[in-house]
């Protein structure tokens, strides 16, 4: 049994890649389903967002797992050969692996070391592995874990508080275009949580006029409250484009919304006064060629990674400790994940109805006074055919279901049973919030 | 004397121009302290030598094209250190600097006085005056130009370096070559006018259609254009950037025209 990770990041594979392999919302229900029918794989959870596509799960055998989740992402999109991925994909189990999923929980893999994003995306992805019943007890666990620690990190250190997030750098680029952006108006297309945030960012720096535009209108309509904007109807938001100084792109769609010509046509309404469009969508929504319109300034979200690359110093030290908190916290998962191994199982259990067998027939023969020795034979013999007799089955269980999906909570359960003991840190969990969870099992599809 | 305050302010504006152009491949604080400090040192001794030559010069003759150019890059300085007191923009030194150090050490190859052939009126001084100031406008709008292309290609091209931090924002360059057109142009304008009413005093006619006129009315014609454009039709940002560029090209031009000229006219 093995807990691995197999997938790419903003560092390993560029933006044409991910975008081929990110798994829409409404698909990861069936992408789940798909990944945990490979034999081998017992639990699985996937984590897709803009900057990485990763597989979490856990294996019964290392190299051919390794291979299926390969194969099953090479699956998201028909111009992708497996072997294509290889050069972009990281492998990794144990220890590893859960180090990896923590680093990126505490966004300390991100492109913006301390973006606050990530943590709530790894909670929809466990989520949504719990509504399809993906994950059993190990990832559950150890997904949960990694959710505390994101969170411990977030109020003990300042990562987040010095953190510029992707969103940010648009703003810093934006007044490279413009100097004052107080009469400047942004567009916000989609409701992305990226682009939301970049949009709170703009008015943060004066931007006063909003135009919201959703496929859904009564959305718009709510987010243009919120940023005490004005709803378009999204059939009409390329017309608009020229009113809009700051056009930010991020909606679900798979296709570009946005064309060169439509790019074109609006600065020629502007009078060639200068566009910035940003594009924060994974798959982009706007055609790249817009990058060749003269005035018009398109970034996608490789390009704010350049930027924000570039002012890390401050951040890393926080960073720094937060690696720290993970490497505590990994060792405190790894204690628990050995518990749950069989063979130890089994020796504590022994040696547990050993020590009460022992106990037990001393004070009885201490109460029954001087026996024969054949006697205390007997007795003794009594003894260990008892508790031989109760845990006889146990044994048998746990070594046969090891090897089954269950077989970890089986260990767990006997360890709970005879009062094992197991790794202690990791029982005053925090839980996902109760509450969430349950909204997400009653969702639809 | 004056000569002396010359020398030093081309030593001066020679060491700023080195410092500026530095401090366009790395941030140093100190050097741009430095480099400010003497730019602004060299402002003031080229302010003494103007003044010198203008109380004890040949005043009263026709003005030189070395003193025009002399005052064309005291102008740029003066225009230079009010826009960096304002908006604090060192990067703008950078191209300003380099430019002033240019006129006036082509000022210093030019021969200082003309033999005067014709009656001198007072005129040809508010021509030759209005004509720089014009100029000025014009090299400030080229300026802006060049510094709007550079950030304009480093933001297409992503290239996310020292230039593109120090380099201003695309509409203030923008802005700043507007400006400096519609300030620029008038003085121009004038400058034409008085220098035409200057030749028909001297020659009685107010156009003779030499290369150097023919040119410099061509460029007027040409900054014309570009005004309106980008009033009426928004030739703005790029092509503003690129029409400047091309237009300052005219501008130097029709000085060279009157530089050689000026040596003609000498031997």
């Amino acid at each position: 049994m093995h807990i691995v990770v197999v997938g790419l990041s903003h560092k390993t594979a560029p933006v044409e890649i991910r975008e081929k392999l990110a798994v829409p919302e409404s698909r990861l229900g069936e992408a789940l389903t798909r990944l945990c029918a490979y034999q081998g794989i017992k639990e699985g959870i996937l984590l897709s967002t803009c900057n990485r596509v990763e597989v979490y799960a856990v294996v019964e055998d290392l190299e051919a797992g390794y291979s299926r989740i390969q194969e099953f992402l090479a699956d998201a999109h028909l111009s992708v050969a497996s072997e294509q991925l290889t050069p972009h994909l990281y492998w990794q189990t144990g220890d590893r692996a859960i180090t990896h999923l923590f680093r990126v929980a505490c966004s300390l893999d991100s492109m913006v070391v301390g973006e606050s994003q990530i943590l709530g995306q790894v909670k929809d992805a466990f989520e949504t592995a719990l509504t399809h019943k993906t994950t059993g007890l190990i990832l559950n666990k150890v997904v949960k874990k990694a959710i505390s620690v994101a969170k411990r990190v977030r109020t003990d250190t300042r990562i987040a508080e010095t953190a510029v997030s992707v969103s940010y750098a648009a703003v810093e680029l934006a007044k490279k275009i413009f100097s004052d952006l107080r009469d400047k108006t942004v567009l916000l297309v989609g409701a992305g949580e990226m682009a939301k945030l970049a949009a709170r960012h703009f008015m943060a720096a004066g931007v006063r006029h909003v135009l919201v535009t959703t496929r859904t209108p009564q959305h718009a309509v709510v987010l243009a409250d919120r940023f005490n904007g004005t709803a378009v109807p999204f059939e009409q938001f390329r017309e608009e484009m020229a009113t809009a100084d700051i056009v930010l792109v991020s909606t679900g769609a798979a296709h570009y919304l946005v064309g060169s010509d439509d790019v074109q046509r609006a600065v020629k309404q502007r009078m060639n006064r200068p566009m910035f469009l940003i594009d924060i969508s994974v798959p982009r929504n706007i055609d790249p060629a817009v990058r060749h319109v003269d005035n018009a300034f398109l970034f996608d979200i490789d390009d704010l990674k350049f930027r924000v690359e570039q002012n890390r110093g401050e951040r890393l030290q926080e960073a720094e400790r937060a690696e720290h908190m993970v490497i505590e916290e990994v060792a405190a998962v790894r204690q628990w994940l050995q518990s749950l191994e069989v063979t130890p199982t089994i020796v504590a259990l022994r040696g547990r109805v050993e020590d009460i067998k022992r106990a037990e027939v001393e004070k009885a023969l201490a109460r029954l006074g001087h026996l024969p020795p054949q006697e205390r034979a007997l007795v003794e013999a009594m003894a260990s055919s008892i508790v031989n007799k109760l845990i006889h089955n146990t044994m048998v269980t746990l070594k046969s279901e090891v090897t089954t999906a269950d077989g970890a909570a089986f260990v767990e359960a006997a360890r709970r049973f005879f009062n094992l003991g197991e790794a202690g840190p990791i029982r005053d969990e925090i839980e996902i919030d109760e509450s969430t969870t349950r909204t997400s099992v009653n969702k639809p599809g | 004397m004056a000569a002396v305050f010359f020398m030093v302010t081309m030593a001066l504006y020679f060491a700023a121009t080195v410092s500026f152009l530095a401090l366009l491949l790395r941030r140093a604080d100190a050097l741009s302290t430095f480099a400010l400090t003497i730019t602004a040192v060299g402002f003031a001794t080229h302010t003494v030598a103007l003044v010198m030559r203008m109380l004890t010069g040949p005043g009263a003759s026709t003005p030189s094209i070395h003193e025009a150019l002399s005052f064309f890059s005291w102008m740029l300085i003066l225009v230079f250190l009010a826009v960096e007191f304002r908006h604090r923009l060192h990067v703008l030194g950078s191209f300003i600097v380099p430019l002033a150090l240019v006129s006036l050490v082509s000022a210093a190859a030019l021969p200082e006085t003309v033999p005067t052939l014709q009656p001198v009126f007072r005129t040809l001084w508010v021509h030759v005056t209005l004509s720089m100031l014009g100029t000025v406008g014009f090299a400030v709008a080229f300026v802006a130009g060049v510094m709007y292309l550079i950030q304009d290609g480093l933001l297409k091209s992503k290239r996310f370096n020292v230039l593109y931090s120090k380099l201003p924002a695309l509409d203030f360059l923008d802005d700043l070559n507007q400006q400096s057109i519609v300030l620029g142009f008038p003085l121009l304008t004038l400058g034409i006018i008085t220098g035409a009413i200057s030749a028909e005093f001297a020659r009685g006619t107010y156009v003779n259609w030499n290369p150097e006129q023919t040119w410099a009315l061509v460029t007027w014609l040409f900054y014309f254009c570009v005004l309106v454009g980008r009033l009426t039709v928004g030739w703005r940002a790029k092509r503003a950037a690129y029409l400047t560029i091309i237009g300052f090209a005219g501008v130097v031009l029709t000085l060279v025209g009157v530089a050689l000229k000026s040596f003609g006219s000498v031997s």
